[in-house]
């Protein structure tokens, strides 16, 4: 098989200037603090891109179906809400975090059934799911975190596996196997085909309906196991966790190469910049700059990732900037 | 109104007759019957709001006729839904094409009947390779496969709508104006297609406004006028400007740019 150089450029650059700039801001940081590279740190700093990166895995399936999913970051509190119940209640912790997992399983149900079936606009439909999930939380606890859980459930967020945090052997798996939907199978294929024209996809026999369901379920799916991680890290299942993660999770994937027009996405570049993000933050938080302000970094890199990538898709379709 | 071009005996391909449909008062199809055989490349020509679009319609399984029957290899349907008239041989190639502009070449032959290994990963070389061996029978050049189907000039994107319909087991290939809006290295490039599906033994039917394209390649070509066949002519055995007429409805006056309606039992 022959290799264009176009389609190559567009593919891998954006990854690879991804990786040269955490390479670069690394080294950066490392030169101004020595703790930098100290094990701790980067170990650290691993187990703060698990979350972007859990998140990210099923934004960015969702994203390059053209959709998107306001409500992981309330989907995510709501299931570590229910593990925390179904643990104070008495349930081993299999089945409880099989408990918190099936809520992720069926929020992304509902989020896809109202988008691919009532065909509504999926922005406003996880908009409202957003809200009546997170009303759910605070329904469901009365607004007072639930706290205190076994030493078995705590290792899913604190506790090591090997040489590495738990947490982030957690993240590699849903990477690794979101990689894999996306490039290898016909999930991944008319999830791309969905972004990039729908109506062929439909005209070609497919049923449209089922492979978009079958996306918000994997995204849901990936922010019970977001909750899992947060309730097991904070030893805490707490109503307002994971506030605003929608926006960590979108910052990433788009970031990551992903086209917010639909279409074309990446994981590989997803997992750099959800390591860059963590990097970043730990740069910020080196230097003693006010957490306040990582929100708003948070909002400017979407922004400039966003011009990037529009610039990207425009250079390919051969128009003017 | 059997095609005098056709003179052996065989089983058409696809067979359609008294096909009628209606829009509210509009009668857009009235009792229309049509034989198609294989390798026969056949132009449906006529004005807008003709009946062309109609027909075509209904074949691929979008609207469902009033009356009458569609035969395809001797299977007997009143109506095809998409799926059906897809499973069935008929492809019909949109004049958006339907591409998926943002992947490759292989991505898009393949859209929908992706080959997995398995049945889980999607055999990626076989897409390939199969692709280059359907494109190299065709004739169809497009330099590398990896391009993505948005950088394809006219002619290449045409070519790839083709390859894929075939790829989805289409033996009655329906072209919708595949020439509309193309230059003219690529028009050549799209009959010289067209010509090449008919030696392939695949029936062909395609609806175009322009008479030059149509007699550089049909074989055959059926007039129609207000939802009515009203003529099924061998090329050889007319001439632009008597299908022009029939098409329009009217006589032209010879050496004149002026026409006149010629009264017709309507």
């Amino acid at each position: 098989m022959r290799r264009g150089n176009i389609s190559s450029w567009n593919k891998i650059s954006p990854q690879a200037i991804l990786f040269a700039v955490l390479i670069l801001l690394s080294l950066g940081l490392s030169v101004h603090s020595p703790f930098f590279f100290k094990w701790d740190n980067l170990r650290n700093v691993l187990d703060q891109s698990t979350l972007n990166i859990i998140f990210g895995t099923g934004m960015t399936l969702v994203i390059v179906s053209g959709g998107i999913d306001l409500s992981v970051g309330a989907e995510a509190a709501l299931a570590g809400i229910i593990m925390a119940i179904a643990l104070h209640a008495g349930m081993g912790v299999t089945p409880a975090i099989v408990a918190g997992l099936a809520t992720g399983l069926l929020f992304g149900l509902l989020n896809g059934s109202c988008i691919a079936l009532l065909r509504l606009n999926p922005f406003i439909v996880t908009l409202a799911s957003m809200s009546i999930i997170r009303g759910l939380t605070l329904i469901l606890t009365g607004s007072i975190p639930i706290s205190g859980f076994s030493e078995d459930f705590l290792w899913f967020g604190s506790g090591n596996a090997g040489p590495l945090p738990t947490t982030a052997v957690i993240a590699a798996v849903i990477a690794l196997l979101g990689a894999v939907v996306l490039n290898w199978t016909k999930l991944g294929y008319y999830s791309t085909a969905l972004g990039g024209n729908e109506e062929a996809l439909r005209r070609s026999g497919v049923s449209t309906a089922t492979y978009k369901i079958a996306l918000y379920i994997l995204c849901g799916f990936t922010a019970a196991v977001a909750g899992l991680v947060m309730t097991a890290r904070l030893n805490s299942a707490d109503p307002t966790a994971g506030y605003m993660m929608e926006m960590d999770a979108i910052a990433t994937a788009v970031l990551g190469g992903t086209s917010m027009r639909g279409g074309a996405g990446s994981i590989g570049g997803m997992v750099i910049a959800g390591l860059l993000l963590a990097v970043l933050r730990n740069g910020l938080v080196m230097h003693g700059i006010a957490s306040y302000y990582q929100q708003l970094l948070t909002g400017l890199i979407i922004l400039i990732a966003i011009f990037a990538s529009e610039m990207r898709s425009r250079s390919r379709d051969g128009l003017s900037i | 109104m059997e095609p005098d071009c056709k003179t052996e005996v065989r089983r058409p391909i696809l067979s359609i007759s008294g096909l009628g449909k209606s829009f509210g008062n509009i009668q857009a199809l009235k009792d229309v019957s049509l034989d198609i055989y294989d390798g026969e490349i056949l132009a449906l020509v006529g004005d807008n709001g003709a009946g062309k679009s109609t027909l075509i319609k209904i074949l691929s399984g979008v609207f469902r006729p009033d009356y009458g029957q569609i035969s395809i290899a001797g299977r007997v349907f009143r109506h095809l839904t998409p799926i059906q008239s897809l499973k069935n041989g008929i492809t019909t190639v949109y004049q958006d094409l339907a591409l998926v502009d943002c992947r490759d070449v292989p991505c898009n032959v393949f859209l929908g009947r992706e080959p997995t290994r398995a049945g889980f990963f999607i055999d990626k070389k076989r897409m390939a390779s199969e692709t280059e061996s359907l494109l190299s029978k065709l004739n169809i050049s497009i330099p590398s496969l990896a391009s993505n189907a948005g950088v394809l000039s006219g002619g290449q994107r045409q070519g790839l709508a083709v390859a894929r319909a075939i790829n989805q087991g289409g033996r009655v290939i329906i072209l919708d104006e595949p020439t509309a809006a193309m230059g003219v290295r690529e028009t050549e490039q799209v009959l010289e297609l067209i010509g090449n599906l008919g030696r392939q033994g695949y029936a062909v039917i395609f609806i175009s406004h322009n008479l030059h394209h149509v007699f550089s390649v049909a074989e055959r070509i059926c007039v129609m006028r207000n939802g009515e066949l009203i003529a099924d002519l061998c090329a050889r055995d007319t001439d632009p400007d008597q299908v022009m007429e029939m098409i329009a409805g009217v006589r032209q006056k010879q050496g004149m740019g002026r026409t006149e309606v010629v009264n017709e039992a309507l």
